[in-house]
């Protein structure tokens, strides 16, 4: 029976030493009425019929190991060196629990340990939690952190509408049951927006303003003036990075940065159709305290060797409970260990080579795109590895031309921002080619103009 | 033993991997916008895989021993299940890719779907939740949602029992309602005569885990169902203990609104070392329209020209709304779906049927060793008290500790919080009865120690990585990364 791995024989001398003859004899206290319920599902299958099956299912798919990958939007297509699934694979990192148990967790807390630092040297803040689930719920964690800053004083949160529009989503799904204010991305026009309209808004009932770094279009934008009107106005500014731009650019710490959060899946994770990804959280040292989540910190044991164990305990769930400012009880630990064996593998000089290929091909993309006739790549602000192309067709047109060539094209911003119909968001990564590039640029030429 | 930091065995200039040619012309740089200095790792491949593969020897994993944790399931997770969620047609998919480009996780979505749907007798799944805790809120706010569709804004409470697992009260203050605990009776069921005082129009609903936390079913659980419906409140069930459930009984038969699902515990999905879970949330037909999306559906049915349906992902009418980016941790959809196709619906009673008799077992062998507060069949856990006649001062800590030794994973410690010193036990249905006759046996004889040799158990554990480590000193001289943080001023 599968992985159920009893004999006959053991099951009756088990059931003798309980004291009962049958294993239903156990469920007596079930209501007799909903007890052993007709299951309206499949009978089992060997593991070999079962991956059959799934790999039937998975070649149903239009994937980037079969495609050339022009598509980003908050999940990219990077190289995995192959060390990192190697050590994913080790069953004693992927089969233990929560390192509650410190003295039989060491491996997992040293590497998350390690994990934290990685991250604070990437965003130039002063500490890093072990991680939540996403991007976007660690966003609308740092909503909760401003807000306890504020001694809940405060309730108006201003979101930057060039923030991945399901960040946003997240974030107000998160606070529906408070009485938040959410501002900045409500306009007609949201994708016209920049950090002056937003130094507007800021009064002294804003707890938070977040943007984007580079944001959701791409572009690097100046936010000097806004952080600096954001903490006159006794706020915290919250930046959502992507952290291979962070290989290159300068860290949020550096800008001004009260909070960095983002999407980890860019460092070594798969694209997975969405997850498991990794949401990274890193602050200023003033809120460490404040902020949700498991934290691991440096300590030692009785004989004075150094050991890792879980920090700052008294403000999580299990032991705060209902007045615990988040429920979380979960973090991303494996895929904290992925970014922590792949940002050791690619090292200091190889993530930032990384990225440069990704600017570089990404620049020389934006170029050939321009030059097709009816095609504008708006590419007036710096940016790093993704940029927009005004189409002269509808996206989904191109798109459908492109996949015949085998290239998945860039997503239609029309979905999210209704003035942007006919805008495609383009993303170049160490993965694209120079042949890739030509390619799409090719069939671009051919489906023409109006 | 301790193993270096991997910041410390690095070399300036060394690299771990190999890039390709820029390929393209080169575009400048814009100086004024780069970082100076990046404090990365430099080792090389063998390095950082001989640190992370030295550092895996210091874990107790489900791979290398017994790991009783009550309320956690600490079943075999199927190598399968791994090799299926890294099948290129799945890994190396964009989560924003075209439905009709992504048929086929998307059947696998619906599926998965339907099949939790059928084991729990509820009418809709979404999948999209990230993790237990957040399958806890999407279920919370559904029902404060709920209540506000029929603008019967009073309702604010939910009733928690005080066995109840931390998130339950945590949820609900964030989901900004008032939790109220209840106290449970003596043998640690629902306080019927506490719950019928608790209940009015203010009350929104009820969060309950089935089996309880104490690893019984409670013999009045159809009780409480009725009283909180008839007081107009909604039934929320924390599906942590579903591995007792599987083919045994349905929440939704039982008169459950909604409850949510750990794909990490019941459908083998790995823990990680901590995560990422995966957590699913069901509900009826009253609370379907606020489940979280986007949710997996057939959008065409299939017709005489196709004979497949087309599947795409649809937002339910009145959704709560996304509670992450995209569309759930499909990666653990897929480990789900592998999982449950093997075994199939009878199967799957098995493991129900066979995690209760391995707990079943383990107490009946324990019972007279030490306390049992709930002395009566269990579901797939069980809870006794971490202390031994005649050795005082041993608490459940120095058995927790103690058992390290004897190369097994301790049970959940002081957790229900209403049992004194709390050990609670769950072997799950994929340990044979030599393991469990192993740790029954490390069990007895650690009682005799704590008699004989009680400062072994004190010291313990003796034959780890580590000795027992000092927390207060982490949380005091806070050093979270490479260089410490000072401590603040005044008090926290």
């Amino acid at each position: 029976m599968s992985y159920i791995p009893h004999t006959d024989v053991e099951r009756q001398q088990m059931l003798s030493a309980i004291g009962v003859t049958t294993i239903e004899d156990l469920f007596d206290a079930v209501p007799s009425r909903y007890r052993f319920p007709r299951l309206n599902m499949p009978p089992a299958m060997s593991e070999m019929e079962a991956a059959q099956e799934l790999q039937a299912l998975a070649d149903a798919n239009e994937h980037a190991a079969d495609y050339a990958l022009f598509r980003g939007a908050g999940a990219y297509h990077h190289y995995i060196p192959a060390a990192v699934n190697h050590i994913l694979l080790r069953g004693e990192f992927y089969t233990a629990y929560t390192p509650y148990q410190p003295e039989m967790s060491q491996g997992t807390l040293q590497a998350i340990f390690e994990y934290q630092s990685m991250l604070c040297a990437l965003t130039g803040m002063d500490a890093a939690n072990a991680s939540h689930y996403d991007g976007a719920t660690s966003l609308a964690e740092a909503v909760t952190v401003a807000l306890e800053v504020s001694r809940r004083k405060r309730s108006k949160i201003i979101l930057h509408p060039a923030i991945h529009p399901q960040y946003r989503e997240v974030v107000r799904t998160y606070h529906q049951g408070s009485d938040l204010q959410f501002v900045g991305d409500t306009g007609k026009s949201p994708e016209k927006m920049t950090a002056a309209d937003l130094i507007k808004l800021i009064d002294d009932q804003t707890a938070m303003v977040a943007v984007q770094y580079p944001n959701f279009f791409g572009s690097i934008e100046d936010f000097s003036a806004l952080v600096e009107a954001t903490h006159s106005a006794g706020a915290l500014i919250v930046f959502v990075v992507n952290p291979m731009a962070l290989a290159l650019f300068q860290t949020p710490g550096q800008l001004g940065a009260d909070i960095v959060v983002g999407e980890g899946q860019p460092l070594g994770i798969p694209l997975s159709y969405g997850g498991p990804y990794l949401g990274f959280f890193a602050v200023r040292e003033e809120y460490v305290r404040k902020i949700a989540g498991r934290i691991v910190g440096e300590t030692i044991d009785h004989d004075g060797r150094r050991a890792f164990v879980m920090t700052l305990r008294p403000r999580e769930q299990d032991i705060r409970r209902d007045k615990a400012t988040s429920n979380i009880c979960t973090n991303q630990g494996l895929m904290a260990l992925a970014a922590c064996v792949y940002l050791s593998m690619m090292g200091k000089n190889g993530l930032r080579r990384a990225a440069e290929i990704a600017y570089h091909r990404a620049h020389y993309a934006a170029k050939q795109i321009s030059k097709v006739k009816g095609y504008k790549a708006l590419t007036t602000k710096p940016f790093f590895n993704e940029f927009v192309v005004k189409c002269p067709k509808p996206v989904e047109t191109i798109n459908q031309a492109l996949i015949q060539r085998g290239i998945i094209g860039g997503y239609d911003l029309g979905k999210d921002y209704p003035r942007l119909k006919d805008h495609m968001l383009v993303a170049v990564t160490e993965m694209n080619s120079k042949i890739e590039i030509d390619t799409f640029v090719d069939v671009l030429k051919d489906i023409g103009g109006v | 033993m301790t193993v270096p930091l991997i910041y410390d065995i690095g070399s300036p200039g060394r690299m771990g991997t190999t890039l390709p040619d820029v390929e393209v012309p080169e575009t400048e740089l814009p100086k004024e916008l780069l970082r100076k200095d990046l404090d990365l790792p430099e080792v090389s491949e063998l390095q950082a895989v001989r640190h992370f593969v030295n550092l895996s020897q210091l874990n107790h994993a489900i791979d290398t021993g017994f790991y009783p944790l009550g309320s956690c399931t600490m079943k075999y997770n199927p190598k399968i299940n791994e090799d299926m969620a890294r099948l290129a047609g799945y890994a190396h998919l964009h989560p924003l890719t075209d439905e009709v480009g992504s048929q086929g996780a998307l059947a696998l979505m619906v599926q998965l779907q339907e099949w939790l749907g059928e084991l729990s007798g509820f009418q809709g799944v979404s999948i999209a939740p990230a993790a237990g805790a957040q399958g806890e809120l999407a279920g919370i706010l559904m029902i404060r949602a709920y209540h506000q569709s029929r603008n019967d804004k009073k309702r604010v409470k939910i009733l928690v029992p005080d066995s109840a697992h931390g998130t339950n009260p945590a949820t609900v203050t964030m989901a900004g309602l008032q939790a109220v605990e209840l106290p449970s009776d003596k043998h640690g069921e629902v306080d019927l005569n506490a719950l019928r005082s608790a209940l009015d129009d203010t009350v929104a609903g009820m969060m309950i885990t089935v089996p309880s936390t104490l690893g019984v079913f409670d013999s009045k659980i159809a009780d409480v169902i009725r009283m909180v419906h008839e007081a107009g409140g909604l039934m929320y069930m924390d599906g942590a203990n579903m591995n007792a459930l599987l083919g045994i009984v349905k929440p939704g038969e039982l008169g459950f609104d909604v409850m949510h699902y750990n794909l990490h515990k019941t459908f083998s999905t790995p823990h990680g070392g901590g995560g990422p879970g995966c957590g699913a949330v069901g509900a009826n037909e009253k609370l379907m329209p606020f489940l979280p999306g986007p949710i997996a559906a057939i959008t065409e049915a299939a017709n005489e020209e196709n004979d497949a349906p087309l599947y795409g992902l649809v937002m339910p009418k009145k959704s709560i709304g996304r509670m992450k980016a995209f569309q759930g941790n499909f990666g653990m959809h897929v480990r789900a779906y592998t999982y449950m196709r093997v075994y199939g619906g009878e199967g799957l009673r098995e493991v129900s049927r066979h995690a209760v008799l391995n707990a079943n077992y383990v107490r009946a062998k324990l019972r007279g060793v030490y306390p049992m507060p709930v002395d009566r069949i269990c579901g797939h856990e069980f809870v006794m008290s971490g202390t031994v006649e005649g050795a005082e001062g041993i608490h459940a800590l120095d058995i927790s500790k103690r058992l390290m030794d004897y190369g097994i994973h301790p049970p959940t410690n002081y957790f229900p919080l209403i049992v004194h010193e709390a050990l609670l036990i769950e072997p799950t249905e994929t340990e044979d009865k030599a393991t469990l006759d192993m740790f029954i046996d490390a069990m007895k004889r650690i009682a005799q120690e704590a008699k004989e040799t009680p400062d072994l158990l004190h010291s313990a554990p003796h034959t780890m990585p580590v000795g027992r480590v000092d927390e207060v000193r982490a949380a005091k001289q806070l050093v979270l990364c490479c260089r410490p943080i000072p401590e603040p001023e005044g008090g926290d």
